[in-house]
């Protein structure tokens, strides 16, 4: 167990640090930073400026280790277009794109679990077949479109809801609603399977010849060993869903570092690019370590083996 | 819904009458259809108080679905009917699941032949064990762990204590057949319903598990219905056997009588095949019985043993009387009695 | 042991099956043909801007002419025949891109699944990195850092969307390596390139087909969402997406104009997933996670 986090936790590292160089090199693509930064405008002098000013003049090895040993203390330098320190900037909008995406995953698993576990109970019925087709309706779905589709109905026709910005808690449905459509398929066809195969499994039978309560046999039994491949496919549900956070800030006008990574790309500002792609990349990782450790208390045959 | 059995039964007036002296279980010409294919075909069968009663058959005869049926765990598709089925003189046949999860655990327990599957590998063994007290009788957990200590004690496992903390993975098969065992009397069942409960295990541990079913049956004087293909088996702990072919039972007696005199030729075929030390000669082979139990579609009519039979004749194809052969002795075969000598053709025995 | 299954149902369940499958065919073939043909079948041509006649509603809904059916937009182009050429771009998009990323991604996966050891290592590695990587962020920071064009959609999507590919070639791969023919073309003396090729690759045909319609599905839509804010397909290119994009201020008071090329994204992308279901229930493997 503990050589298995070991090697799990190295991995992590070492992919974290691949994600660090790659979103550096992301930034060179273009060639000459400068000229982005500066904008299709500028003068060769403001582009020497702007080279001069942000160090684009040194070695590019020189520039990749300064941005490393600055990024692995936190400091993703300043943004060109804000005037702020972009971990201000990230810090001040991480917590609106988190609190979504656990909304998103929230409602998510609130109706993907029943659901799935629905179909698996009713295997081959007619309720079956319909949560199925609608596991297939959520896939074919494209978020940015379902986002404006609720804006009209449930923003301006009914009038439940504010249409898009930054806010209160009403804020968060529309959005929250949107990123749970995404993750609803995989979710609810992974319960569905589990609980297939948990319910025609030998312990269930046990279960049943032992008397106890059809919830005791559905959830204790059943479902708790279904929940284990579910429960890793939620956290990365997550990291993807705080991935797509741009689409759908972007949609809604959310200020969150979706938002935040839309704005600086329409302003080439570079730094703050690179950043949200770091530390979403991060989180990523992060997430799919909790699940593999998560995993692990779940299932004893790991924890004790 | 719960993959179970459709119970559709001919209403049951009259007959739901406890009796005091009444058979644990009585089971009157159940059959059981799974869509195009009849796997139980109207048996018959009774299990007295504090009697082990043996029900023998090659793999795919009926056996394990006539126990599950009884116990209520058809898997889906299976469609369940009898003239009666009866448990301590109360008839079952129209029990909803909720009336038949308070009976299951509680009353009547089983054990299946997987030991390394039929534990859920989620929870400890102890857990597993204490829930059934907890859900039949509302015992308070510190109660009922000492309970399940004292049963594992009881089916021979050392250090009961640390057992109890263990997930099923931790376990061997013989161990978590004993588990199994423990956890099916925790409620102090009056019927056992054991399928094949040494078939996945070691010879060694075969031997040790039978020996221990047979201790606590004498010990606790619960009912077992035990399912099992092996003759030994059932040579050393029956007190009556009924031998099941196709789905249905061929031939039933005590088992004293049985195999002190043979009737139908299944039996004698399945005797011929375990192996007597000094009866049987060194070089001679064992005794086999030539082809598979066939599948039968519903309304067959006539011996389904015929095809692999030595003995059959144009009678076999007709209505099958059933006929006794000696004190609670019956057997389903067209042959007279004694009929080596009368009407056999080859030899059998 | 616990009973046998109802005969009716395994029949039931493949008729729906095929029927999904007559569908998603049916949707693709559709999409295909029409995509193919756009040049001789488009009623108008889809660039040409008339400000006399912006935003016609669809000729079935009240206000609409029967010149236009499915109505113009904002710049009076004819909705009906950009619709038509944007089917032309999300399955180019959608081709390309599973072509692109299945030749890197299969070619990961068999390497790692038939070596094993340390390339296998280093291949585990290199799906788990890129499964890291925000796939639409750093699609569009491309784009808009080197200019967003129809080339380098494909291009940045197919680099990016290989890891299901990787994924399950590997793991298809490591269970074909062990099995008994393989091993027998092995000792026979095959050289490694026959075996791979001869041996290995029609088997992973099957399930590397069903990764494709789910990728395929999945590049659509993400050509859709990049278009839509603006980093995709550059306008005056009719992308589904971008057609959304620019139909998004009169939303709110002409709903169609959104609903036109929305549902002509779902039901693609529908098509296409119903396929790769239909595909997948024949093979009887799950790879839907």
């Amino acid at each position: 167990m503990v050589k298995f986090l070991l090697r799990r936790l190295t991995v992590a590292v070492l992919v974290a640090l691949t994600v660090l160089t790659l979103s550096f090199l992301l930034t060179r693509l273009s060639g000459d930073l400068a000229i982005s930064i500066a904008g299709p405008s500028a003068t060769a002098q403001d582009v020497e400026i702007i080279r001069q000013a942000y160090g684009l003049n040194r070695p590019v090895y020189v520039q990749y280790l300064d941005w490393l040993f600055r990024a692995v203390q936190g400091d993703f330098g300043d943004s060109y277009f804000f005037r702020d320190r972009v971990s201000n900037l990230i810090g001040a909008r991480l917590p609106i794109t988190m609190t979504l995406g656990l909304v998103g995953l929230g409602l998510a698993l609130i109706v993907a679990l029943p659901l799935g576990i629905i179909a698996a109970v009713r295997e081959n019925t007619w309720l079956d077949r319909t949560v199925m087709m609608v596991a297939l309706v959520g896939q074919a779905m494209p978020s940015f479109w379902l986002g404006l589709i609720l804006m009209v109905w449930l923003g301006l026709n009914l009038g439940l809801l504010p249409i898009s910005g930054t806010g209160g808690p009403e804020y968060y449905v529309m959005p929250g609603i949107v990123l749970a459509f995404s993750a609803i398929p995989s979710l609810m066809r992974l319960t569905r399977s589990g609980m297939i195969e948990a319910l025609s499994s030998d312990y269930i039978r046990t279960a049943r010849a032992k008397g106890l309560s059809r919830l005791s046999i559905l959830v204790k039994h059943g479902f708790r060993n279904a929940a284990i491949p579910v429960v890793s496919i939620a956290a990365v549900q997550l990291g993807f869903m705080l991935g797509g956070s741009i689409v759908i800030e972007t949609v809604f006008a959310m200020h969150g570092v979706g938002y935040l990574a839309w704005e600086s790309i329409s302003k080439n500002d570079y730094p703050v690019v690179q950043a949200v792609v770091l530390v979403l990349a991060l989180i990523y990782i992060a997430l799919t370590l909790l699940a593999d450790l998560l995993n692990a208390v779940l299932d004893p045959r790991l924890r004790t083996a | 819904m719960m993959p179970s059995g459709d119970r559709s039964a001919e209403s049951g007036e009259g007959l739901n009458r406890p009796a005091e002296n009444a058979s644990l279980l009585e089971v009157e010409n159940l059959r059981v259809t799974f869509g195009g294919t009849a796997a139980v075909r109207g048996i018959s069968l009774k299990v007295e108080k504090g009697e082990t009663h043996c029900l023998v058959g090659e793999s795919g005869c009926g056996k394990s679905v006539t126990s599950l049926a009884v116990m209520g765990l058809l898997a889906r598709g299976g469609k369940r009917e009898a003239e009666r089925l009866a448990f301590a003189g109360t008839d079952i046949r129209n029990y909803g699941e909720r009336e038949m999860s308070r009976l299951r655990g509680d009353r009547m327990a089983m054990i299946f032949q997987e030991p390394m599957t039929s534990l859920n590998p989620a929870y400890t063994v102890g857990s597993q064990m204490t829930e059934v007290l907890r859900r039949h009788r509302g015992t308070p957990r510190a109660q009922a762990v000492d309970r399940a200590a004292e049963l594992l004690g009881r089916v021979g496992i050392t250090a009961p204590g640390l057992r109890l903390g263990q997930y099923p993975h931790q376990l061997s098969g013989g161990l978590r057949q004993r588990v199994m065992i423990a956890m099916a009397l925790m409620c102090d069942p009056e019927l056992l319903i054991a399928d094949e409960p040494t078939t996945a295990l070691d010879v060694t541990v075969q031997a040790q598990i039978l020996r221990l079913l047979a201790g606590i049956q004498k010990e606790l004087g619960l009912g077992i219905l035990l399912i099992t293909h092996d003759l030994g088996v059932v040579a050393r702990i029956a007190d009556r056997v009924s031998v099941m072919y196709a789905g249905e039972v061929v031939e039933s007696g005590p088992t004293a009588e049985l195999f002190g005199d043979p009737q139908h030729p299944y039996t004698r075929g399945l005797l011929t095949c375990i192996p007597v030390p000094g009866k049987v000669k060194r070089d001679e082979p064992l005794g086999s019985i030539p082809g598979i139990v066939p599948r039968i579609p519903p309304g067959y009519v006539g011996c389904a043993f015929r095809d692999r039979c030595p003995h059959a004749h144009a009678e076999c194809s007709g209505e099958i009387p059933r006929r006794a052969a000696g004190p609670g002795h019956e057997v389903l075969c067209t042959l007279p009695a004694g009929w080596p000598e009368g009407r056999m053709g080859r030899q059998a025995a | 042991m616990s009973g046998a299954v109802l005969p009716g149902q395994g029949a039931w369940r493949r008729l729906l099956r095929n029927a999904g499958f007559a569908l998603g065919a049916l949707i693709v073939g559709i999409v295909l043909v029409v995509a193919i043909l756009a040049p001789w079948i488009t009623p108008y041509d889809p660039f040409a801007v008339n400000l006399e006649a912006r935003l016609v509603p669809p000729s079935f809904m009240e206000g609409g002419t029967a010149a236009n059916f499915l109505g113009t937009d904002q710049l009076g182009r004819d909705y009906l025949s950009r619709l038509i050429y944007g089917a032309r771009i999300s399955m180019i998009i959608g081709i390309a891109t599973v072509i692109t990323s299945g030749l890197i991604g299969t070619t990961i996966g068999i390497l790692g699944g038939f070596y094993g050891g340390r390339v296998d290592d280093v291949v585990m590695f290199l799906i788990t990195a890129r499964l890291s990587i925000p796939v639409v962020l750093v699609a569009l920071a491309v784009a808009g850092l080197l200019g967003s064009s129809f080339l380098l959609v494909i291009l940045v999507l197919g680099l990016l969307l290989w890891d299901r590919f990787a994924v399950v070639a590997r793991s298809t791969t490591m269970q074909l390596r062990t099995l008994d023919y393989v091993s027998a073309a092995w000792c026979a003396g095959s050289s490694q390139m026959s075996v791979l090729m001869r041996e290995i690759l029609p088997n992973i045909a099957t399930h590397l087909a069903v990764v494709a319609t789910l990728e395929m599905a999945l590049a659509i839509l993400l050509e859709a969402a990049l278009s839509f804010l603006g980093l995709g397909v550059p306008a005056p290119l009719p992308s589904w997406g971008l057609m959304i994009a620019e139909a998004k201020e009169y939303m709110f008071f002409t709903p169609w104009v959104i609903l036109v090329p929305g549902i002509a994204l779902f039901v693609l992308v529908l098509g296409v997933n119903l396929l790769g279901d239909a595909l997948r229930d024949m093979l009887g493997t799950d790879l839907s996670r």
